[in-house]
Formats: C-alpha cells, structure tokens, sequence
C-alpha cells in the first residue's frame, strides 16, 4: 500500500535530532539520521503525536491554504464538530456565518452527516449481529494503526464512509440540485483538526476517491474567524445540527449518538492500542460498538486545533444540552434530507476492502522471515537494552529489526562502538609494546 | 525450520497477564503470518496463559512456530482439572468471585480454545496439573 502521500513533514532547519519523537511515536516510524529526525512514509498513520511531542516544533503537518478554495467556481466549507469548541460564542450561526466571509459560498456542516452516519451505523449493527466489537472508522488515524499494527482487527473496522466523507458527497449532491452546478465545480473543503483527514484525502480509506476536495487546517484560520466574530451580530440561522452530532467532537460523542449500552470508548493512540490488544485477545466480545479516537479527548484534542482540549470538550458538552429542547425539529432535519437525497445505507458502505499494511513483517518468505526473527533475538542479546535511542531507533529491539533489515549497524549502538573501540585500544597498547624485531635485545 | 519460545507464567498475577501471549503476537506479525491465522492463536494463547494465571499454582506457555503451523502448549503445576467433561462445558466455571469480578473466569477459556484451534488435546491428573495442546495450522 502506497503511503508515500502522508501529511506530516519535518521542518530540516528546526530539527535538532533530540530522539524525544522516536520513542512517542506508536508505530515507530521515526529514526534519527546524521541529527535529523526521518519518518519511514510506509509506517506512519499521521497520528500527529510526534507534532505534538516535538519541543523544537520541526513536525508540522501539510494542508491546504485558503487561496487554494479559489480554483474553484463555489466553495463549500465543512467545519469539524470540534471547530465549533474553538470558539468562545453564545451562537453556533455566528461561526458558520464567519466561515462565509472569509470565503465560502456554502456550508454542509460534519455534525449532521456525523448524524447521518449514527443512524446508517445503527443500522449496519442491528444487521451484523456476529461481529463484536464492530470498530469506528471515524479516526483515520486508527484505521491506519489497525492496518498496520492488527491486521487481524481489520475485519471489525465499521465499513461505513466517515462524516467527512458523507458531508462532502451530500454537500455537492444537494447544490447541485439546488444550484444546478456541476459536481466537478465544487470545492468542498473540511475545517481540520487533524493531518489524518488530509491524509485520507489523497488516500482514502475504503474508497477509491474522496468527494473532499481539500483540507484547512483549524489553526490556521482561527485567527480570521474570530476577528469575523466580534462583528458578528445577529445572523440568520443556517446550523440544523444536534447535540448527538456536535458531540462526536470528544470522545464518547460517538458511542453516546448511537444510544446503546454496550460500547467502550478510548482516546490517545497508546491507549487505543492497549484495548486493541484486548479486543485481540477475544476479551471484548461482549462489547457491541468500540470508538477510538488517536487524539486524547478525541477530535477536541487534535494537533491542528487551537483551544485546549478541556476546555474545548466543556463547550461542545455546553452546546449539546443547549441543543436538546430542539432535539426533535433537528432530528426531522436528518430525515428530510436523507430522504430529499435518497440516501440508503448501502450508499455509504466501503466500495474498496482495507488491506492490511505489511511493514512489519521481516520478510515476504515466512522461512526467511523465521530466520530473520532469530538473528533479531541474538542481536539483542548483544544490546544493552537501555533503549537510550542514542542509536537513533526508539529501542533495542528496533535497531535490532533494522541491522536484520539492512537499515543500520551494530556499531550504531554506542555501547558496542565503545567496546569495540576499548578492544581496539588494548590492541594497540600490546602492539605499542612490541619491538620489531630488529631492535629486539638478545636475551641473556 | 522451528521457532521456539517459551514462558513462565506466575499464578495469581493480574499484572503481567497477558505478556506472553503478546509476545507471541508480535512475533507473528514480524513473520507476517496471515490475520485469520493471528486471530485464533491470538485468542488460544491468552486463553491458555489466563487459565494458567488463575487457575493453576504456575507453570509454562511454549510456542512453536514453523511454516506450516503453530502449536500452543501449555503446562502447569497443578492443582489439575476433576472432570475434564465438566471443564469444557460453555459457562462452566471454578474461577472464585474475585476472579470474576475482575471479568475472568467466565468459564469460557477451555471451550475458546477448543473453538479456535484447529486440533485441540487436554490432560490433567488431579493433584500434578494440567497440559493443553493446541495447534492452528498456517494455511
Ligand atoms: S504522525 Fe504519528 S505515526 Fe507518523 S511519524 Fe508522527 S508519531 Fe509516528
Ligand atoms: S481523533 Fe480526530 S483529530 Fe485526532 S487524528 Fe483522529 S480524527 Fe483526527
């Protein structure tokens, strides 16, 4: 599987080599070359952990700018359910409006495709009643790491097109209806929390295309939309989403939209990993639904938001009950348009099946692989096993798959290097010791 | 060729529960073995390391890798199973409650690992423990 179109990059100049992203990064795709850090495209699932672990900020992740939504002839913008945790408003309107004047034309929020999405989800369960825990393929982040590091988990993943997808297909649906404009003249372009998003734009995840056409990352228009703020007075309202669909912002938004008992919700990547590991293990079968999330406190605490999370998860808490007493009204809204669009859960099922990633694997040949298996476990009987990553692989064990992998030398480890290099020195003290035997004395 | 690995599990321990069994995982999946496959050792082989964990007064889990197959054994030092029949029945469980409170011992270990594996054998003798045997083959 190509993955060479991943969005997070390494600013050269501000790098210091500092090893601190190789041991945060969960699929250990970073190694530290001549005081560079350097991310193997094929192993990362642009988490963004190492965007947010890097003290130097030499990670940042590739979006879009605003200029590129003018290659387009009408521009419609989906904000995340997390944009509108940004933003201190009494009025959800006031936002939309403001993504209005810096530029779009339209908007087709995610929280109501997010709506959407939970109704077909619980279709897809009353359905599939065999297979336990389904998991949420909301987190392209996850997807990736299921890919990569459980491909026996990909079968769970939920087949379903995320709410971006969905808000982007419906959006250039429903103008094109209205507008009578051709699809193809439509820029829909989703409001980011994340690099993930981006990455699923040039790579989509059980599709063969996305209908988004870009992504922008929140931070970066943040600052134009709050000052569009604080001349905002009162505005029409356009927003027709829930509580359940703003929601999904944080963790467990998700699970609670569905309505169900049986789910169990996890963010932060390492923490997704360890349940992943229990669903492995057969000890989730009871569980009916698992959302994971790779940011901690879910989409709130993306790496390209602005707001702290906790605070941002108390807003979209806020807004939820806020929204309650209209709960109804924007529930018919759900219908009416996946009736006017005569949308059907089959519509949004994964056209393309997900393969698993094999860039863990030693070898393609199982016997080969074998072989490899054990010269990583003599090797790392050599190896100190301090896991300093002075070598520039995050542990021991790592470095050890790369010597086997041809990526790197024993002598790498500065342990080894010194004791070959304490051997050399006694070497050459005997030798320093030796006269040729031109001046040797005759013994008497 | 054979790979070999081998683990002592201590009775009783909650904490590294589990860590053998992951072990083997993550060794399968550097030899790239295929997911259906994954999936079934990945369940016999937390199963039989949990068995071990609160059923028994210690022992060992072994895995043998080789192309064709994957044999999980696991040995332990007693107290051994009274009626094997009983044993494998679904539900049918001696895990005291504080094991069950935990979310184990819901007497579904045995019957799993008989489920998942593809050949599946069990000894036991009152007093001197317990040996499963169980093989997925890797086709
Ligand atoms: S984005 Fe995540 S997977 Fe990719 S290099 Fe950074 S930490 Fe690793
Ligand atoms: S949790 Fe949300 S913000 Fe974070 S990577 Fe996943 S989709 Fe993106």
């Amino acid at each position: 599987m190509p993955f060479n179109l991943h969005s997070i990059m390494l600013d050269r100049e501000k790098c210091r080599g500092c090893t601190n992203c190789i041991k945060k990064c969960p699929t250990e795709a970073i190694r530290v070359r001549s005081s560079k850090a350097r991310i193997i495209d094929q192993r990362c699932i642009d988490c963004g952990e190492c965007i947010r672990t890097c003290p130097y900020h030499a990670k940042y992740a590739v979006t879009n700018s605003l200029d590129d939504i003018k290659k387009y002839e009408y521009k419609v913008a989906l904000p995340a359910p997390s944009f509108y945790a940004q933003f201190e408003t009494d009025d959800i309107n006031k936002l939309l409006h403001a993504l209005l004047e810096i530029g779009f034309d339209d908007i087709f929020e995610v929280a109501k495709a997010a709506e959407i999405v939970t109704e077909f989800t619980k279709e897809f369960i009353s359905k599939k009643r065999d297979k336990r825990p389904i998991i949420s393929s909301a987190c392209p982040a996850v997807v990736r790491l299921i890919q990569t590091k459980f491909p026996d988990l990909i079968d769970n993943i939920l087949p379903l097109a995320s709410p971006m997808e969905v808000a982007a297909h419906l959006a250039k649906k429903r103008i094109n209806r209205q507008k009578g404009i051709e699809i193809d003249r439509i820029g829909a372009f989703f409001i980011s929390p994340c690099a993930a998003k981006m990455t699923y734009v040039n790579l989509p995840l059980g599709f063969e295309r996305s209908y988004v056409d870009g992504v922008i990352a929140i931070k970066d228009i943040y600052g134009l939309v709050r000052s569009k703020l604080k001349s905002m007075n009162d505005v029409e309202p356009i927003s027709i989403s829930s509580g359940k669909g703003i929601g999904w912002a944080a963790s467990g938004g998700e699970s609670l939209a569905l309505g169900i008992d049986e789910y169990v919700n996890v963010d932060g990547i390492h923490n997704v990993i360890k349940v992943l590991e229990e669903i492995e293990n057969g000890r989730l079968n009871n569980i009916v639904y698992f959302e994971g999330l790779a940011c901690s406190g879910g989409c709130v605490g993306g790496p390209l938001t602005v707001e702290n999370p906790y605070v941002a998860k108390n807003r979209i808490k806020k807004w939820s009950s806020k929204l309650a007493d209209k709960a109804q009204i924007l529930e018919e809204n759900t219908r009416k348009i996946v009736n006017d669009l005569g949308i059907k859960m089959e519509d949004l099922l994964f056209r393309k099946e997900l393969e698993a990633n094999p860039v863990l694997e030693l070898d393609s040949d199982i016997e080969e692989a074998m072989k490899k298996y054990e010269r990583v476990n003599e090797i790392l009987k050599i190896l100190p096993g301090l896991d300093c990553g002075a070598c520039g692989s995050p542990t021991c064990k790592t470095l050890a798959e790369d010597i086997v992998r041809g990526l790197a030398n024993d002598t790498d480890c500065i342990f080894i290097l010194r004791e070959n290099i304490k051997e050399l020195a006694n070497k050459m003290v005997e030798l320093s010791n030796k006269l040729p035997p031109s001046l040797e004395r005759d013994e008497e | 060729m054979l790979l070999s690995m081998e683990f002592d599990i201590k009775a009783g321990d909650f904490v590294l529960a589990g860590e053998a069994s992951s072990k083997i995982k993550d060794a399968l999946k550097k030899l790239g073995v295929k997911p259906e496959i994954l999936k079934k050792v990945a369940i016999i082989s937390y199963e039989a390391e949990m068995n071990i964990v609160i059923h028994s007064v210690g022992g060992v889990l072994k895995a043998i890798i080789s192309k064709d197959k994957i044999e999980i054994i696991a040995e332990d030092r007693g107290p051994g199973i009274e009626n094997i029949e009983l044993a494998m029945m679904e539900g049918y469980s001696t895990a005291p409650e504080e094991i069950r409170n935990l979310g184990f011992g819901a007497g579904m270990g045995l019957p799993n690992m008989k489920k998942y594996s593809d050949h599946f054998e069990i000894e036991s003798q009152k007093g001197t423990g317990t040996r499963v045997y169980m093989v997925v083959f890797n086709k």
